[in-house]
């Protein structure tokens, strides 16, 4: 599998999934890992036997918008990324407000 | 205009072997909208990077499901492998691929079993879970465990399966495939069952492709995108086979694409033990030897594509081990299918998607 990463910038990303979404790629999954300084986002996307990840590193703080409205199913992702990590996605199109996982404590891997 | 109301589905249904919720927004009987919930058994597995080192991560893997506990290892292992540059032995490989498959036969007949149960075919269901006890025995005699496995490890397989364990296991699957058929037939022909699943929850190539769908639901679209034939991961790029779909895009089609493989899986264990290489199982990984890198594989299990993020940093504890499992992929189009369906339709379309809210609650 192609693990080559391509770094988009934050404000990129809507732009980033508009163009993948009409050469036809499809969502395969979203995620985040948390470093010293921020998140560093991980956006698989595939076409047929093609494979593009993309890869966004984010502050703390820093704000990121949501893709669900371009990839409708990004938005079991983004509730995930909120939930667990306190990622700050805008905008997704069915957003639950961190009660998508019930977790015991608020965003654990933070 | 009927009016509206909404009817909680879940957490808690005798249909539903693990919790997951519904808001089902109805007109009359009609499901207008379903809206999806869970989130009430999460774990956190992934959270233990930082406890358990790259080795014991394995067991980790393991345990996010006892239904694909064999797949979520390979996994894990393949992607830190791949990290650390580890090229494993044919015959592991050719041992892997057999494991695997042995996984999606005991999975999809526990599927038919709870598909069969739903819509009130007892003896069905009693008679798919007693053939995939058979399958749980072959497990049993070849690592010791009947749910985890403990057989991957980083570099291979923990232990060897002889020859004659695999001339046996041979004769095992004739025996199986034997009742296979018998056990298919109604799943095919009987009434009841068409009228249950012919034309239930249609979900169209293109609306599949578009929402990420994954596995026999994907495939029941009509899209051929099988990971085992694109990938060849383990020793599937020496393994001849096809990916099986079905053009109905319905729950009998999901049905009749799951049952294939079932016949498609023994048939490719019985192609791994024919061409099985001598030799050994695993390479070794010295003491001081630790994955420095990322690296996302992806691998076909029994409910579909799951992908396996492993970052790591050069030391024993990685940075972090993601999985995106097959049902959390079929989520979107579960609730997809599920707009126009009747209300007593909506068992038989959350089951057609083969849940695994376990590996979704990882």
């Amino acid at each position: 599998m192609n693990c080559e990463f391509k770094m988009v910038r934050a404000e990129e990303i809507i732009d980033e999934a508009q163009r993948l979404h009409y050469d036809g790629y499809h969502l395969m999954q979203q995620c985040a890992t948390r470093t010293e300084t921020g998140y560093e986002l991980v956006y698989t996307f595939g076409k047929a036997l093609d494979v593009l990840q993309v890869k966004i590193i984010l502050d703390t703080d820093q704000p990121i918008n949501s893709i669900s409205h371009v990839f409708p199913c990004a938005f079991l992702y983004e509730n995930e990324m909120h939930d667990l990590f306190g990622v700050d996605i805008k905008m997704i199109s069915l957003d639950y407000k961190g009660s998508f996982y019930r977790t015991a404590i608020e965003t654990p891997f933070k | 205009m009927s009016t509206r109301s909404v009817i909680p589905f879940g957490p808690q249904h005798p249909v539903l072997p693990e919790p997951i919720h519904l808001d089902l927004v109805l007109e009359d009987e009609k499901v207008v909208q379903a809206i999806p919930s869970i989130g009430f058994i999460h774990r956190g597995l992934e959270k233990l990077v930082d406890k358990k080192d790259f080795h014991e991560m394995v067991y980790v893997a393991e345990r996010i499901c006892g239904i694909c506990s064999m797949g979520h290892g390979l996994g894990y292992c393949d992607a830190v492998e791949h990290i650390m540059d580890l090229e494993i032995p044919d015959r592991a490989k050719f041992l892997r691929t057999m494991l695997s498959e042995l996984s999606r036969i005991h999975s999809h007949m526990l599927w038919l079993g709870l598909l069969a149960d739903a819509f009130g075919f007892e003896s069905l269901y009693m008679e798919c879970w007693r053939i995939r006890e058979e399958v749980l025995d072959m497990f049993e005699i070849a690592t010791g465990g009947r749910v985890i496995f403990s057989i991957m490890k980083i570099g291979g397989l923990r232990r060897d399966l002889p020859d004659d364990m695999l001339a046996d296991f041979r004769q095992r699957l004739d025996k199986i495939e034997e009742q296979l058929k018998v056990v298919a037939k109604p799943f095919y022909d009987d009434v009841a069952v068409k009228n249950r699943l012919v034309g239930v929850g249609i979900l169209t190539p293109e609306k599949a492709d578009l929402l990420g769908t994954a596995g026999p639901f994907l495939r029941a679209s009509g899209i051929a995108r099988d990971i085992r034939s694109t990938e060849g991961y383990c020793a599937y790029d020496q393994i001849e086979f096809e990916p099986i779909i079905s053009t109905g895009c319905d729950s009998y089609a999901r049905t009749e694409v799951r049952i294939k493989e079932i016949f498609q899986a023994i048939d490719i264990v019985r192609q791994c033990i024919d061409k099985m290489p001598a030799g050994a199982v695993d390479v070794p990984v010295k003491p001081n030897q630790f994955p420095n890198g990322e690296y996302m594989t992806r691998i076909e299990q029994p409910r579909g594509e799951a992908l396996y993020y492993v970052k790591a940093n050069g030391s024993k504890f990685i940075d972090r081990m993601r999985v995106r499992t097959p049902t959390f992929a079929n989520i979107p189009a579960l609730v997809e299918v599920m707009a126009g369906c009747d209300l007593a339709d909506v068992p038989i379309l959350v089951l057609t998607i083969d849940p695994c809210i376990s590996c979704t609650e990882r």
